[in-house]
């Protein structure tokens, strides 16, 4: 298991937790257990084309990922950011 | 009858509750603080349901749903989303949910959605699922009609019109691509833009590539389409396929550019504007600052201003194109938000106007809900 961090935007997804467990072995395989366990979280991140959205940056511990084809380590921690997005 | 006017704001959604002779107004909210909201729409057909255009400055677009008056909301389990982009296609992702339209009253549950980038979308379950209308999408003309003319909040696909006595005929319109029309359900489309000014395209009879700012079609009497556009406002009476100019009777120092247009809903000669200055590097405030509301009842044959309670000198706000509604009482209310979060209403048809909210974000809708 992974730990996710979750910024404050998505948090309704969490039931408020700043924190969750999910499973897999590239970015993409973690968010698909994340929209399993919080329905609807993977698409406010990822667009249709399975593009990271303009203003949320995802890390694989200090590494930034761009793609969600990135290896993910059993005990990598994966921090999903909400970049500046103005106004 | 319980009414509320739903506020959509940049900033959230809010709503507005009168009194039984709309005097007072209660304003309740903020629902969903922070959220970018474009559009708040009731279902007619069953009205204890509502949809909400929503997303916010981080976090991708979305739709939420009602089944108990705006109370509660819950998201969609699949919103709005273009299909996957196949081998050196457009990739083209929803950026905004822009526009929410009920379907037809024979088909209950059917909604229909206008995004940015352009692109319509459908729902057969109340909004809770959606999925990419093939035949607009995918049209072997869109990457022309959508062509990525973006308005500053990008390339917006609106005023999805139902015909109220065929489900199968649709009217859309694209800023900036034009007026499109369907009579099979949205399988073929068509443009719909002759006789319609594009002053930034060099040729003065092009096929589509207007812009389009709202365009309505009158629920008693369907054949008859109103248009506000970035070059003017027109009136269309179907069958005919070429647009009428009807600001041209505008005051000339007010002129005919504007974002919202409404109708009466029982009349279809008479219709409000609300004109924008679209001079020189294109302000589209208040022309001069100081705003009014023009109607005709002769279905833009001549116009009277309607200023009286609004702001004499220095009002410099825009309205946008959801962003004016009626009530459908008996005596006509109308209501409209500026960007400066002031709510407007009048009681007696334009006639005279009061401010019943201010200090609200950025008001992007105003719609009216029974």
């Amino acid at each position: 298991m992974n730990i996710v961090r979750v910024p404050s935007p998505l948090r309704d997804y969490t039931g408020g937790g700043a924190s969750i467990s999910a499973r897999g072995a590239s970015v993409a395989e973690i968010l698909a257990d994340i929209e399993r366990q919080h329905q609807g979280m993977r698409f406010r991140m990822i667009d249709e084309q399975d593009r990271i959205r303009p203003h949320i940056r995802i890390f694989v511990n200090q590494r930034e990922v761009h793609t969600l084809d990135e290896a993910v380590g059993a005990r990598d921690e994966i921090h999903l950011i909400c970049a500046l997005s103005g106004g | 009858m319980a009414s509320t006017l739903w506020i959509g704001t940049r900033k959230g959604v809010f709503a507005l509750h009168p009194d039984a002779r709309r005097r007072n107004w209660q304003l309740a909210g903020p629902q969903f603080l922070g959220h970018i909201i474009h559009h708040v729409v009731q279902d007619p057909r069953e009205p204890r349901r509502l949809a909400m255009a929503a997303k916010t400055g981080h976090l991708g677009p979305t739709v939420y749903v009602s089944d108990d008056r705006g109370r509660k909301w819950r998201e969609a389990l699949a919103p709005p989303a273009f299909r996957k982009a196949r081998e050196g296609e457009n990739p083209r992702a929803v950026e905004r949910v822009f526009w929410l339209t009920p379907g037809h009253a024979s088909e209950p549950g059917v909604w229909y959605a206008g995004s940015a980038p352009a692109g319509l979308f459908r729902s057969g379950d109340h909004g809770d699922h959606w999925e990419p209308v093939a035949g607009f999408n995918d049209h072997p003309m869109n990457p022309r009609w959508a062509a990525g003319q973006r308005t500053p909040d990008g390339e917006l696909l609106h005023s999805i019109r139902v015909d109220p006595r065929d489900a199968r005929h649709l009217y859309l319109a694209i800023s900036v691509g034009g007026v499109f029309e369907s009579t099979d359900r949205g399988a073929d489309w068509a443009p719909l833009n002759r006789g319609v000014a594009a002053t930034f395209l060099p040729d003065p009879e092009a096929e589509f590539g207007h812009d389009p700012h709202c365009v309505i079609q009158h629920p008693l009497q369907p054949d008859r389409l109103y248009q506000q556009n970035h070059c003017g406002s027109y009136r269309l009476d179907r069958p005919a396929h070429r647009w009428v100019r009807i600001g041209e009777r505008m005051p000339k120092k007010v002129g005919d550019i504007g974002f919202p247009i409404v109708a009466h809903p029982r009349d279809a000669d008479t219709v409000w504007v609300l004109p924008m200055d679209g001079s020189s590097v294109w302000p589209r405030t208040a022309p001069g600052g100081k705003p009014a509301v023009y109607v005709s009842r002769n279905a833009g044959r001549s116009w009277r201003r309607q200023d009286r309670g609004l702001p004499r000198t220095q009002a410099w706000f825009t309205v946008l194109r959801q962003a004016m509604c009626d009530d459908g009482a008996a005596r006509l209310g109308l209501y409209f938000g500026t960007t400066q979060g002031e709510v407007w209403a009048s009681g007696d048809e334009g006639g005279s106007w009061r401010c019943i909210a201010r200090h609200l974000p950025e008001i992007y809708s105003v719609t009216h809900a029974s």
